[in-house]
């Protein structure tokens, strides 16, 4: 079968796409590929913010009024499943099939054939998690941090599906990833040195090699889990010698270097728009990829401030303590570097650039908060509560989120050859940030007051700032529609978009046609005379 | 071209084999997190059967108290307790006291007691020479036990802990160990 | 000319920021004067080791602060003022070692800072000396059990603890009154000024014991048990809340501490322990088919009807209906037993840790009984003694 495929595609190689339907089921083409895991996780996203939604509602007042509390848990886990593994991390893949090739002038990505598994596997995947919604005994409800033994011996039904899936979801990652590193490694221009690559390559490499060394620990802690609960071994289970603490630390081992996952790619992307939009290089390239790496490296040695309350000796709440503040000072670097870049430049504010700066900030909120999460003492009152939500939801929406909005802003008309609406950019971009912050910042004051997360239903005290919550995350969501139809938009027509694009924009990318032909760089470019630092 | 498909897929394979290789590392991280609990006595766990490699010299001037508790795990209907809520112990010296036990269900039950020491640094300093905690109990529907357990304080003991609670939760593996367990008689 | 025009420029750039700046600060304060910040922090709590909690989160907070004034006031006046539209040139710098190095240098300076009083502090907290109380606490799905050690058995106090609330107001058919979802049926009582020592373990799955006011937070694992302490100084009343995922009612099982000075703390420990005497009478003597239904139904709602509801129709099928079928209307033994001894790989509980063996006989006659079930038979607390002691 693939013996077929491959001579037929060999035959095909300098035309356009087939027509129809099997053109995206048998495609080996980057962009092609690229665009199937934005629309995918696109759907994800308006999915799981849902489910947001659900919960927002639900918590709009005391009391419950829509969902039942078994309900409401299977809305957090699922909510949070979707959004991590379904929605944030395919929309990176999808950049880096497209942006990858073209940014390092490789032809294609590497290893086409599997790039096409990597993603058809994913709608299975999810089909199979979305499909315990509808099983007896419901889908999963021990938050997507599944901690045995809720999810083992106490977890309903459907956990094996969700075991499934999980593992489906890891093999796409493994696979998409060694295609990143295989790509990256050998398919450089001639002439382009790993000190010339634009960022978002850099993260996106480090990135890669996270992937490779997570995933399959997340692989082995679901089949821990799968072992436990269907072939009697007792990994988390005390009572056959086994440790339910073991299990969020090999979870963890795996969620923290996951958290950045999510987030270096998203340093990439702001990295390439901000010098275009201030029309000035970006400040120090160097330090970002050092300062990229350390973030990296010291993202395996911190996993255990998720669990500082779980009951450790003391040497081991110091050592996580300090290792966990080490990270501020990497992180530091990136956002000077950011501001460095802005400072005396020639800046315009299009959407990309509102949404990079907003990233910016709302980021190194969000950093804030994960630096106070940091202090053991004080985190003995912040741990699982509203506090902790407000955090990852601050560096993961205005952080990820943004930043993946901003990338599409950025290089959609390089994809689609037309320019988006700048007034509907603009409007979803305030919408967005009002919504955003509307949402999640009182989320900080409800969890030092005392709310804990993962709660159906709250005290009295809490209820006006649950209320603004849900009214600011509602406005969030709707507002997801206007970009779908910003995007729809700028696919159908609209002002021609020059090769360029935006005028102070640099990389291989904007010195090809816009829209990207169907092959790019089927001969490697000569690459521009090297500015030398 | 096709030094760089070989090249390629000789880095595609070797990726393969640090997947590989990192899916192996999260089983081994069970053991290893055994040895680390062993070593640093992270979440109070006690070692197992103590075998003196030196006398330990007993420490006369200094007293510790040791508490003990026994709980049950859920679903788990056997009577459970220490006969003893709390002894004044010397480091050094060895110390014995008994767990009692009954079975009050319809059935034959297997259950294993599961240690764990508070504050958990003093985890590695509780050596047990004998405890019903190294093997399973069986007891049949009414039966009554009385469970040994033999221990030393080590006098490394540091000073700051002044009062050491070992708890006892047993847990109920009846089904686990099924097929060990001989059929329960019908009522 | 070109120079002028261009400082011109400028100079109009930094009155935009300058303007822009005013009017930031302005409206800041004001909102700082509107809102009611007390509300919306930490608490302080009532013991030295809370408070020490509360200046830590202060100071870092007010660091993480200062550093975002400082970057984001950067990073504005520069949108403000670096503008193309306000004509301004980029400039090309890249790089600048020295700059460099002090924004790696000085950020660690500051995290030491701020690491110093964080591991004084823990340092105190993890302080292990001798206890004038020890109490255990067990968590349950979803309740919190609580047990006063005591060298003398016939002298521990032991019970649980769990959601007052009752469901019509978290399903809006009544109005929610104060301390709506924070207050439960029996509080933990302690004394002021001693130094109680917490026992943190749990019956099912993880759950965590917080309570805010003592800066105590410590997850309670299955099989392990955790320690935690606290001298409070002030008589009062704190609440508490479960802060790990533990399942379906996970916001259902707050903690309340009621702190007390020791004579009021030792008559209650006294109330307690005769409490504890005459359950053992009240076994021994025959109840009539009303006392167990009337003390049936308090324990039904108490500790059943989170799962089987309050119409004993149950959420089947992880919680099987009681009415008209199964055990409830089947062989009374069997119904004993079930909860006396639970269901192995079930969410039903082994009863006989949390109930007394009157309550366990007035809630399966109640089942018997109610809702239509009319088998009209009643157990007696001393048969279900009987069968728990099970000295046959």
């Amino acid at each position: 079968m693939s013996a077929v495929i491959e001579s037929h595609h060999d035959d095909d190689h300098h035309h356009g796409p087939d027509k129809g339907l099997m053109r995206w089921v048998l495609t080996t083409n980057h962009k092609d590929i690229g665009t199937l895991y934005l629309w995918f996780s696109f759907s994800m996203f308006l999915i799981g913010g849902c489910m947001a939604l659900v919960i927002r509602a639900e918590l709009f007042q005391p009391g419950l009024q829509l969902v039942v509390p078994e309900f409401f848990n299977q809305m957090t886990t699922m909510h949070g499943l979707i959004m991590v593994f379904g929605a944030v991390m395919p929309a990176f893949v999808g950049l880096a099939n497209w942006l990858v090739p073209m940014m390092i002038g490789a032809p294609d990505m590497a290893l086409p054939r599997m790039n096409n598994y990597s993603f058809w596997i994913l709608p299975f995947a999810f089909a199979m998690l979305l499909s315990t919604l509808f099983m007896e005994g419901g889908a999963p409800n021990f938050g997507w941090t599944f901690y045995a033994p809720l999810s083992t011996e106490y977890a309903p039904p459907s956990v094996t599906f969700f075991i499934f899936a999980v593992h489906l979801m890891g093999i796409s990652s493994i696979m998409g990833s060694i295609n990143v590193v295989v790509t990256i490694l050998n398919l450089r221009a001639p002439g382009m040195r790993l000190m010339d690559m634009p960022l978002f390559v850099w993260t996106w490499l480090i990135t890669a090699y996270l992937l490779i060394a997570v995933m399959p620990v997340l692989a082995g802690v679901v089949t821990m889990m799968l072992m436990d609960i269907h072939f009697g071994t007792a990994f988390f289970n005390a009572g056959g010698g086994g440790d339910p603490v073991l299990f969020q630390h090999v979870f963890w081992f795996f969620g923290h270097p996951e958290v950045y996952i999510m987030i270096l790619p998203a340093f990439g992307v702001v990295s390439a728009i901000i010098p275009t939009f201030a029309r000035k290089k970006l400040f120090g390239y160097d330090s970002m990829v050092y300062a990229t790496a350390s973030i990296a490296f010291l993202s395996f040695i911190v996993w255990a401030h998720h669990m500082f309350t779980v009951g450790m000796p003391i040497a081991g709440e110091l050592y996580f303590m300090y290792a966990t503040m080490l990270i501020a000072v990497p992180t530091g670097v990136k956002v000077f570097n950011w501001v460095a870049t802005m400072w005396q430049g020639s800046m315009t504010f299009e959407t990309p650039m509102l949404f990079a700066i907003a990233f910016v900030i709302l980021f190194t909120i969000g950093g804030l908060s994960g630096l106070m999460l940091a202090i053991v003492p004080a985190d003995f009152q912040y741990h699982d509560t509203y506090f902790v939500v407000a955090h990852f939801h601050y560096v993961l929406v205005p952080g990820s989120i943004f930043s993946i909005m901003a990338a599409a802003y950025y290089w959609l008309p390089k994809w689609t050859g037309n320019m988006y609406d700048e007034t509907l950019g603009k409007t979803h971009f305030w919408l967005s940030f009002v919504g955003v912050n509307v949402t999640f910042f009182p989320q900080h004051f409800i969890g030092l007051a005392g709310m804990p997360r993962r709660y159906p239903d709250y005290a009295l005290q809490f209820a006006d700032w649950n209320m603004v919550s849900s009214v600011g995350a509602f406005i969030f969501g709707f507002s997801q529609l206007l970009f779908l139809f910003i995007v729809i938009k700028c696919v159908m027509g609209g002002k021609k978009a020059t090769d360029e694009v935006w005028d102070g924009a640099e990389g291989l990318e904007w010195t090809i046609a816009s829209p990207a032909p169907y092959h790019t760089f089927s001969t490697p470019p000569a690459l521009p005379e090297r500015a030398m630092a | 071209m096709a030094a760089d498909q070989n090249i390629q897929s000789k880095m595609t394979l070797k990726l393969l084999g640090v997947v590989v290789g990192m899916f192996v590392f999260g089983f081994a991280l069970v053991p290893l997190y055994e040895v680390y609990c062993q070593v640093t006595g992270a979440n109070g766990k006690t070692a197992g059967p103590y075998t003196a490699s030196a006398t330990l010299e007993v420490d006369k001037d200094r007293w510790v108290t040791v508490q003990f508790l026994a709980n049950n795990n859920a679903n788990m209907p056997w009577e459970f307790r220490p006969t003893v809520r709390t002894m004044k112990v010397q480091p050094g010296q060895a110390y014995s006291t008994v767990f009692f036990a009954s079975n009050p269900s319809r059935q034959t039950m297997m259950a294993q007691a599961i240690p764990s020491v508070a504050p958990f640094h003093a985890a590695e300093y509780f050596h047990k020479t004998e405890c019903f905690c190294f093997e399973q109990q069986e007891l049949a529907r009414g039966e009554r036990i009385e469970m040994p357990l033999k221990f030393i304080i080590d006098p490394h003991l540091p000073a700051s802990v002044e009062t050491l609670t070992l708890s006892y939760t047993l847990f109920d593996i009846t089904q686990v160990a099924d097929s060990t367990v001989t059929e329960p008689p019908v009522s | 000319m070109a120079g002028t025009e261009k400082r011109h420029q400028s100079r109009n750039g930094y009155m935009v920021g300058l303007k822009w700046l005013i009017a930031a600060i302005a409206v800041g304060s004001s909102w700082s004067v509107l809102a009611d910040w007390s509300a919306l922090n930490m608490t302080q709590g009532v013991t030295e080791i809370s408070r020490e909690v509360y200046d830590l989160h202060m100071l870092i907070f007010g660091i993480c602060v200062l550093i975002g004034i400082i970057v984001f006031g950067i990073m504005i006046w520069s949108m403000l003022v670096h503008r193309k539209s306000l004509g301004h040139e980029p400039a090309t710098f890249s790089h600048n070692t020295k700059l460099e190095y002090a924004w790696t240098i000085i950020p660690i300076f500051i995290l030491i800072g701020m690491a110093v009083p964080a591991t004084s502090t823990l340092r105190d907290m993890y302080d292990s000396s001798n206890a004038d109380i020890d109490i255990e606490v067990r968590g349950y799905q979803w309740k919190w059990q609580y047990t006063y050690l005591n060298d003398d058995p016939a002298q521990e106090v032991k019970f649980m603890s769990s959601l007052l609330t009752p469901p019509d107001e978290f399903y809006n058919r009544a109005p929610k009154r104060e301390h709506y979802l924070s207050d439960v049926d029996n509080p933990l009582v302690i004394p002021i000024n001693k130094r109680v020592r917490f026992l943190i373990t749990s019956n099912d799955v993880i759950h965590s014991w917080w309570v805010p006011d003592f800066a105590v937070k410590k997850d309670a694992i299955p099989g392990f048990v955790h320690e935690s302490w606290a001298v409070v100084e002030e008589p009062g009343i704190y609440r508490g809340k479960c802060t790990e995922l533990c399942g379906k009612d996970h916001g259902f099982m707050p903690i309340v501490v009621k702190a007390v000075e020791q004579q009021e703390y030792e008559s209650w420990l006294a109330m307690k322990q005769q409490e504890a005497k005459d359950v053992y009478e009240t076994v021994g003597k025959t109840w009539s088919m009303a006392e167990l239904m009337e003390t049936g139904e308090q324990v039904y709602i108490q500790h059943c009807a989170t799962c089987h509801q309050i119409n004993g129709e149950g959420i089947p099928p992880a919680f099987p209906s009681l009415v008209g079928q199964g055990l409830a209307v089947g062989d009374l033994d069997g119904h004993v037993d079930i909860v006396v001894n639970g269901k192995a790989g079930s969410a039903m509980q082994a009863f006989a840790a949390q109930l007394n063996p009157a309550e366990i006989a007035a809630v399966v006659t109640y089942e018997r009984n109610a809702w239509g079930n009319d088998v009209g038979d009643l157990v007696q607390p001393r048969e279900v003694n009987a069968l728990i002691v099970a000295e046959e």
